[in-house]
């Protein structure tokens, strides 16, 4: 966890994320805090309406004018992404840190084609001939698994299917070799054949090009397949964090134990799926200190009048409940 | 190679893609089976999707009628049958002939080619108008719908103090401020159209502004600049491609009309909308010197709106 600066490729600490509404301010992640370490591959898994994109959407800087991020930083590769400059900011967009959207269909350019398409990050970023940028236009379409990649270069987004747009999208994500590529839901719209070849495919290029993934999913079986650790965020906080197979086989957190025992197994055939009972509280609504109290079957009062302290587990394991250390002792 | 971890990847696609084509086959074939022919079937496939559908049908109605038009403007500038000025009074107000396919005027002037060089002039006038008119239009919209906030509202709002006046008080305020010129109808259309215009663009700017591939776009990289005229502007071509068709048949109309009101071409030099005025008086004699442009503008106006119609039809629906 508290690794030094030159292992970690972000370091996010203290970041708020405030909706501005009518003349009000509602907290829409709140002071969470986490790190990314070089090469590393980290997920956040939640229910949807709990800040995860957005916290995507604030590392590059993609927020609404009324979304503002208003308190901690943002540390990536030892620059604070908060206060450099719209220019540094463009220099390190595509190059260093790139993103793939959840939706492949409407995330190409529909009149571009797609070596075109591809070759244009490279194109903003360092002088490259038209040469260097279609041999590594090809060399990318050909990571990523297209078929016919030369052909697929003069195609157009339309006349491909939605797991090879997601492909051109992860090739135009990994075509300038990024330290940190974003990933946020990216096998939600595809079929689940296709999401395992993605997922494999963001693995290979992860071990190939040492770029670290920072993957958003609501999908536990997704975090499961290819992330080494795991934060757990529920209502713009993180309740829970640490080794993916921690968190999967020991899940302390009332949170977490829930999600999990929703993913239906063989095991359950017959019996009614589980889910945790309730929702998301929206943001406009005051919550209580600890986010989960009002869901949670073991809450007590300290839960709603107390702000829950870290506890920690092991070095990587750590959670913010009460009821941790009393049930232990 | 990543894919030699799984080939299938790659393989999945192409048979999905050839299963697709496959079943078309088969179901064909199912058909042509029914009714002893694939030949026959092919045929019925053509004739369910009538050209009216598609736009097919009127696109080509529409470039027929206005390539015809457009044919005898450009055929004025170096022949015309008679003379467009020469006055011959023993030729005044004659029928139509072989001649004198629309016949003379009261001064004996022959109606045909004066549609011909007028055709010139209208299309002149109101295609530049058009052009100038979406030039400014495009860096209007696009500003206002990409920045937002302040200028637009400031730029639109503007649009509207134009919109809400009637645009021949326009064209009269327009034509009195810059003087008197031959071309002056020009910059006084523009403005009639440069609020509609603005607004789709400001529409279709908005519409792809936060889209996934401008975002995405935004990710990698790309200045606002790049991506309003690389990524945005030509996403909202054919939208605006169909309202400029349109508009060039109205430009036509307020041309004419202006004219008509002598605010436009100033004599002798004629255009559609002056013929119609000068016609004006001579109706009941010479009916044939109002109905000859009348008809011409008629003809281009249902010409420009076919392919308006066609046009979008094909690419927005």
């Amino acid at each position: 966890m508290t690794a030094s600066m030159d292992e970690n490729i972000l370091e996010v600490k203290h970041m708020t994320i405030t909706l501005y509404e009518g003349g009000t301010s509602y907290k829409m992640v709140n002071r969470i805090s986490f790190t990314v370490g070089k090469g590393e591959i980290v997920g956040i898994v939640g229910e949807s309406g709990c800040g995860k994109s957005m916290t995507a959407l604030a590392l590059q800087d993609l927020l609404k004018n009324h979304i503002k991020v208003t308190d901690g930083s943002m540390i990536f590769d030892g620059k604070d992404l908060r206060t450099i400059s719209a220019a540094e900011r463009r220099e390190i967009n595509g190059n260093d840190m790139t993103m793939i959207f959840q939706e492949p269909m409407t995330s190409l350019n529909p009149l571009q084609r797609i070596g075109t398409q591809v070759g244009e990050v490279l194109l903003l970023h360092g002088s490259h001939s038209r040469e260097e940028i279609e041999k590594r236009t090809l060399e990318a379409l050909q990571m990523v698994g297209l078929p016919d990649p030369e052909k697929a270069m003069r195609m157009y987004p339309h006349e491909l299917s939605g797991g090879m747009r997601q492909r051109v999208m992860i090739a135009m994500g990994i075509i300038a070799r990024p330290k940190l590529l974003i990933a946020d839901e990216p096998t939600t719209a595809l079929d689940v054949t296709t999401q395992a070849h993605v997922l494999e495919l963001l693995q290979e290029v992860n071990r190939q090009t040492g770029t670290a993934v920072l993957l958003i999913s609501h999908d536990l079986g997704v975090i499961n397949k290819i992330c080494s650790r795991v934060l757990v965020m529920y209502a713009g906080k993180i309740v829970e964090q640490g080794r993916t197979e921690d968190i999967l086989k020991n899940p302390v957190h009332p949170y977490t134990q829930g999600l999990i025992s929703s993913i239906p197994t063989r095991r359950m055939k017959g019996a009614p799926l589980a889910s945790i009972p309730g929702r998301v509280p929206p943001v406009t609504e005051e919550k209580p200190p600890c986010p989960f109290a009002s869901r949670c079957e073991s809450a007590d009062k300290l839960c709603f009048t107390e702000y829950p302290g870290r506890k920690t587990i092991s070095d990587e394991h750590i959670l913010w409940c009460h009821h941790y250390g009393t049930n232990a002792e | 190679m990543i894919n030699a971890g799984n080939p299938k990847a790659a393989e999945t696609s192409v048979l999905q893609t050839d299963a697709g084509r496959g079943a078309g086959r088969l179901f064909r074939r199912i058909l042509a089976a029914g009714k002893g022919g694939e030949r026959e079937v092919m045929k019925k496939e053509t004739l369910t999707v009538s050209g009216w559908t598609t736009g097919d049908t009127e696109l080509r109605i529409g470039f027929i009628i206005v390539g015809i038009v457009l044919a005898l403007g450009i055929v004025s500038v170096f022949y015309t049958p008679h003379d467009v000025y020469e006055m011959n009074t023993s030729l005044r107000s004659q029928a139509p002939s072989l001649t004198h396919f629309f016949g003379t005027d009261n001064f004996g002037r022959d109606v045909f080619s004066r549609a011909m060089v007028g055709a010139r002039f209208t299309l002149l006038v109101s295609a530049s108008t058009i052009l100038l008119a979406t030039g400014i239009s495009i860096l209007l919209g696009l500003a206002c719908g990409y920045i937002g906030g302040m200028v637009d509202e400031v730029v639109m709002r503007i649009m509207d103090a134009v919109n809400s006046f009637p645009s021949i008080l326009i064209a009269l305020v327009m034509v009195s401020v810059l003087n008197y010129g031959k071309l002056t109808i020009i910059p006084a259309l523009v403005i009639m159209f440069i609020p509609s215009f603005t607004r789709i663009v400001r529409t279709g700017t908005l519409q792809y502004k936060n889209a996934d591939f401008v975002l995405s776009n935004k990710v990698f990289g790309d200045s606002d600049l790049r991506i309003l005229f690389v990524h945005i502007l030509p996403n909202i071509y054919p939208l605006l491609l169909s309202s400029i068709v349109i508009g060039l048949s109205n430009a036509i109309l307020a041309e004419s009309s202006m004219s008509y009101l002598g605010l436009g071409i100033q004599p002798p030099i004629p255009s559609w909308g002056r013929m119609l005025k000068e016609a004006q008086d001579i109706i009941f004699s010479t009916p044939w010197a109002a109905l000859a442009p009348g008809f011409m503008i008629v003809m281009t106006i249902v010409g420009l709106n076919c392919i308006g119609e066609g046009l979008r039809k094909k690419y927005l629906s």
